[in-house]
């Protein structure tokens, strides 16, 4: 071991530490927000009712009744107990592990507390967060493949909009299934398109993204008005209907909430699984990787970085056109202008929160859900806070994580340049 | 073949080819010609969606194609009559001597001018930004930024004379959208948060803070729908004719701007600084220039002449917040920089015709049925083809350039 690594080890505990203890005062500064604004004012006699069944079950749960002001106290007292000990010992390598808890104790305590005296359907939120992570969860996804090849791609959302309407179209003259399909290939093009622009003329990635979402807005916006409104079969394809998985759909509380969905929300399960193995079990996964990593190594060895990033790119699209053929196929049924309302940039958001990895972008495609789906439950609570500004986490929470203040994401070293092959 | 036979040969070379070889050549064919397919796409989509093409296709197709060609070229002629008025009606209008008559034949190309205001501010902030080294992908929410700082001057201070209330109002504006561009500035300086991601969030969440602003705080007394109060008539920026032109005071400001921002960026050390930053940070850095207040400099300048664009918009013609002000100037601003070659001159040049194009469309839209939506696509193409110029010289069987042609490069997200 030379001088040098020992250097940056050193560093490494440097940095660790200060990050250590920061996020110890975080934890605490949670526990003491819980403590100073939500405990204080709360009636201790006050109960939060929160209900366990989505509605529309066989099975019919009890509502969970419980006293806010022992509920809050547990949960401050948690998370004081959690920062005290980050902020001692560290939790080392299971940091990531005690952000998630304390971050969901922090929601379920806003939840308890804005309930108060109230009741919070939980388990239909939950349900709902399910339906609203699938396309952020998707369309990460497709960055994910992208940009795990080396090109970044901001154009998920001119993707996602231009197949959410040639599945309308396809679905409306065929069948659910060939919409879909249709969906697929045409994001699966639009992919093509990035990929030409990109790789072969080594446009700037995000102009050439940049060209996709103004064509797309373009197109889409031209068509719908010009043909959708006037002939409205062709803007009618139906919607894929919820399928309940035998025996899992039984299960009282998680059947309702996650086995009763259309096959969107399984097939985001199974693609965060499949891509998840792909990546990183495969040698093909490997192969992508490297070529996002460290194109010029991965070309001395013999891998075709063009023909890697090629099919990257396109897979990527498609993936990108099955996340939107959920905005018609399977939710509205119907296509309208600008639907994906900046749906690919959260996806973009969630791709980056979750640190390029499958499994992450699905944890925060379902963070960024849950807000959204709290955002619109928000009339129920006793607590006034406006939706926009639920609505804005998402994007702030990603503007700080790229800051490094809640820990720093590990994008791909070569994402978003251009390779060139050198001449002999 | 000797060196004296191929000057031999170039000699023979009649005037006409030395003609088009210097054309082909030329650093202007690339933005013409992208331009032109822009159009022609266009046209062809024109044609493709028209129902004259397909109510005959079964009868003879010919008859078709050319009904499709019809259908296009009197679309085309509708919008350039829409954007720059008809001949015939100002002939006959000076003739009759009615000066609201003679005022309607002429708003079209005073619409066209109204029109490309916001597009100089749109197109000179994103090019300050790549110039820069930066791309300002957050045009859009500096824009509607500007919009709210400035409307909200515009409306809760009475009683000021037109001199201060106006300037304040704007610079009110240009500030919000420094603000929204020194944020991602300052987080790329300081922290190395890309800026292409920081400002698309940022767009994000000024679109939210727009809705919520006028759903509460900044909704105007009594109305059900989500706008802003209608600013004092002290801040409007003043118009030149009366109904309907709107043509206004802020055309002179826009070009003032642009020349502003030429002496800066290219005759005063800061803006010598920002490009040599822009073109290489490592030279920059080794030769002693402060990157990181460069960075700062540059998108918060970037924000607030995107800003400017808001305030132009609302004080000029709006004159209150919507949700829906901006049609997308921000995004169509990074087209129509780099068609401009991120100078200010060629910005303007681009700008008047991206006004031109939306005015002509809008018109189009209500007289031939051609959603507006069109000039998104050709903007696309335009965009396509100016950023991969090799396109354009592939189809066009185009000589390679004498000078390198300027590529455009936003470093990864790494920031390295």
């Amino acid at each position: 071991m030379s001088a040098n690594t020992a250097t940056l080890e050193a560093g490494r505990i440097y940095v660790s530490q200060t990050r250590r203890r920061a996020m110890g005062v975080i934890f605490l500064g949670i526990a003491a927000l819980i403590w100073l604004v939500f405990i204080r004012g709360i009636d201790p006699e006050m109960t939060t009712t929160m209900r366990l069944y989505p509605g529309g079950s066989t099975v019919v749960i009890e509502d969970w009744v419980f006293t806010t002001l022992d509920a809050l106290q547990i949960l401050a007292f948690a998370c004081a107990v959690l920062g005290s000990y980050q902020l001692a010992r560290g939790f080392g390598k299971r940091t990531g592990l005690a952000v998630s808890l304390i971050g969901g104790m922090f929601v379920f305590a806003f939840l308890a507390w804005a309930a108060s005296g109230g009741m919070l359907n939980l388990a239909g939120m939950l349900r709902i967060m399910f339906v609203r992570s699938v396309p952020l969860t998707l369309g990460a996804l497709s960055g994910i493949l992208c940009e795990r090849a080396g090109v970044v791609n901001i154009a998920i959302e001119g993707m996602m909009l231009t197949a959410a309407m040639i599945g309308t179209i396809v679905g409306s003259l065929s069948t659910l299934w060939v919409g879909l399909l249709g969906a697929v290939i045409a994001g699966g093009l639009l992919g093509l398109v990035h990929a030409v622009l990109a790789i072969k003329y080594r446009t700037d990635q995000i102009i050439s993204g940049t060209v996709i979402n103004i064509f797309a807005v373009g197109i889409t916006s031209f068509v719908s008005a010009k043909f959708m409104q006037t002939y409205p079969q062709i803007n009618d394809p139906g919607i894929f209907s919820p399928y309940e998985i035998p025996l899992l759909g039984q299960i009282p509380v998680l059947g309702p909430v996650l086995f009763r969905h259309n096959i969107f929300v399984y097939a985001m399960i199974f693609f965060v699984i499949l891509i998840t193995f792909l990546l990183f079990k495969t040698r093909w996964g490997l192969r992508l990787r490297s070529v996002g990593e460290h194109p010029k190594a991965a070309d001395t060895l013999g891998i075709d970085v063009f023909k890697t990033r090629y099919m990257a790119v396109i897979l990527g699209g498609m993936m990108a056109g099955f996340a939107g053929a959920y905005f018609t196929l399977g939710s509205v049924g119907r296509f309208d202008q600008m639907m994906t309302a900046g749906r690919g940039f959260i996806a973009l958001a969630a791709m980056i929160f979750g640190n390029w990895t499958p499994v992450g972008a699905m944890i925060a495609g379902l963070l960024f859900g849950f807000s959204d789906s709290l955002a619109a439950n928000l009339a129920v609570l006793q607590v006034q806070i406006p939706s926009e500004f639920l609505l804005m986490t998402p994007y702030v929470i990603t503007m700080l994580v790229l800051a490094g203040v809640v820990g720093r994401g590990q994008m791909p070293a070569a994402d978003g340049t251009p390779y060139e092959k050198e001449e002999l | 073949m000797t060196d004296a036979e191929k000057k031999a040969k170039n000699a023979k070379k009649s005037a006409i080819s030395v003609f088009f070889e210097e054309v082909s050549r030329s650093s202007l064919i690339v933005p013409i010609l992208a331009i032109l397919s822009g159009l022609l796409l266009g046209g062809i989509l024109v044609g493709l969606s028209s129902e004259s093409v397909y109510s005959v296709w079964s009868q003879s197709p010919f008859l078709a194609i050319s009904n499709g060609f019809k259908a296009a070229w009197e679309s085309y002629v509708t919008l350039v009559t829409g954007a720059l008025g008809s001949p015939s009606r100002i002939i006959a209008a000076i003739q009759g001597g009615d000066g609201l008559e003679i005022r309607r034949a002429f708003n079209p190309i005073f619409e066209s001018l109204v029109r490309s205001i916001p597009y100089i501010f749109g197109g000179l902030a994103v090019s300050l930004g790549f110039r820069s080294g930066l791309f300002n992908i957050g045009v859009e929410g500096q824009i509607f930024m500007g919009g709210i700082f400035s409307v909200w001057v515009g409306y809760s201070f009475t009683g000021l004379p037109a001199l201060i209330h106006i300037p304040f109002a704007f610079v009110a504006g240009a500030l919000g959208g420094a603000l929204w561009g020194f944020i991602p500035g300052l987080l790329k300086a300081k922290t190395g948060g890309h800026e292409v991601i920081n400002t698309i969030m940022m767009n994000y969440v000024a679109f939210r803070l727009t809705d919520w602003l006028l759903r509460e705080p900044m909704r105007r007394e009594g109305s059900t729908n989500p706008l802003s109060p209608i600013i004092e008539e002290s801040a409007m920026l003043p118009q030149f004719f009366d109904e309907p032109i709107r043509f206004h005071f802020g055309f002179f400001i826009a070009l003032a701007v642009a020349a502003l921002v030429y002496w800066f960026l290219f005759k005063t050390k800061w803006g010598f600084d920002l490009r040599t930053v822009g073109a290489n940070p490592h030279a920059a850095r080794y030769a002693g220039m402060n990157i990181v207040r460069s960075t700062i400099v540059a998108m918060s300048l970037s924000g607030a002449l995107a800003g400017m664009a808001g305030a132009n918009e609302l004080l000029g013609v709006n004159h209150h917040l919507s949700q829906s002000f901006s049609p997308g100037y921000g995004f169509d601003s990074i087209a129509l920089a780099l068609l401009g070659r991120n100078h200010p001159l060629g910005v303007v040049l681009a700008a008047l015709l991206f006004g031109t194009l939306r005015n002509g469309a809008t018109r189009m839209q209500a007289a031939a049925g051609i959603p507006i939506d069109i000039i998104s696509v050709m903007q696309a193409i335009i965009l396509a083809f100016i950023a991969a110029p090799a396109i354009v010289r592939t189809i066009f069987r185009l000589k390679e350039p004498r000078k390198a042609e300027a590529e455009i490069h936003v470093r990864g997200w790494g920031g390295s």
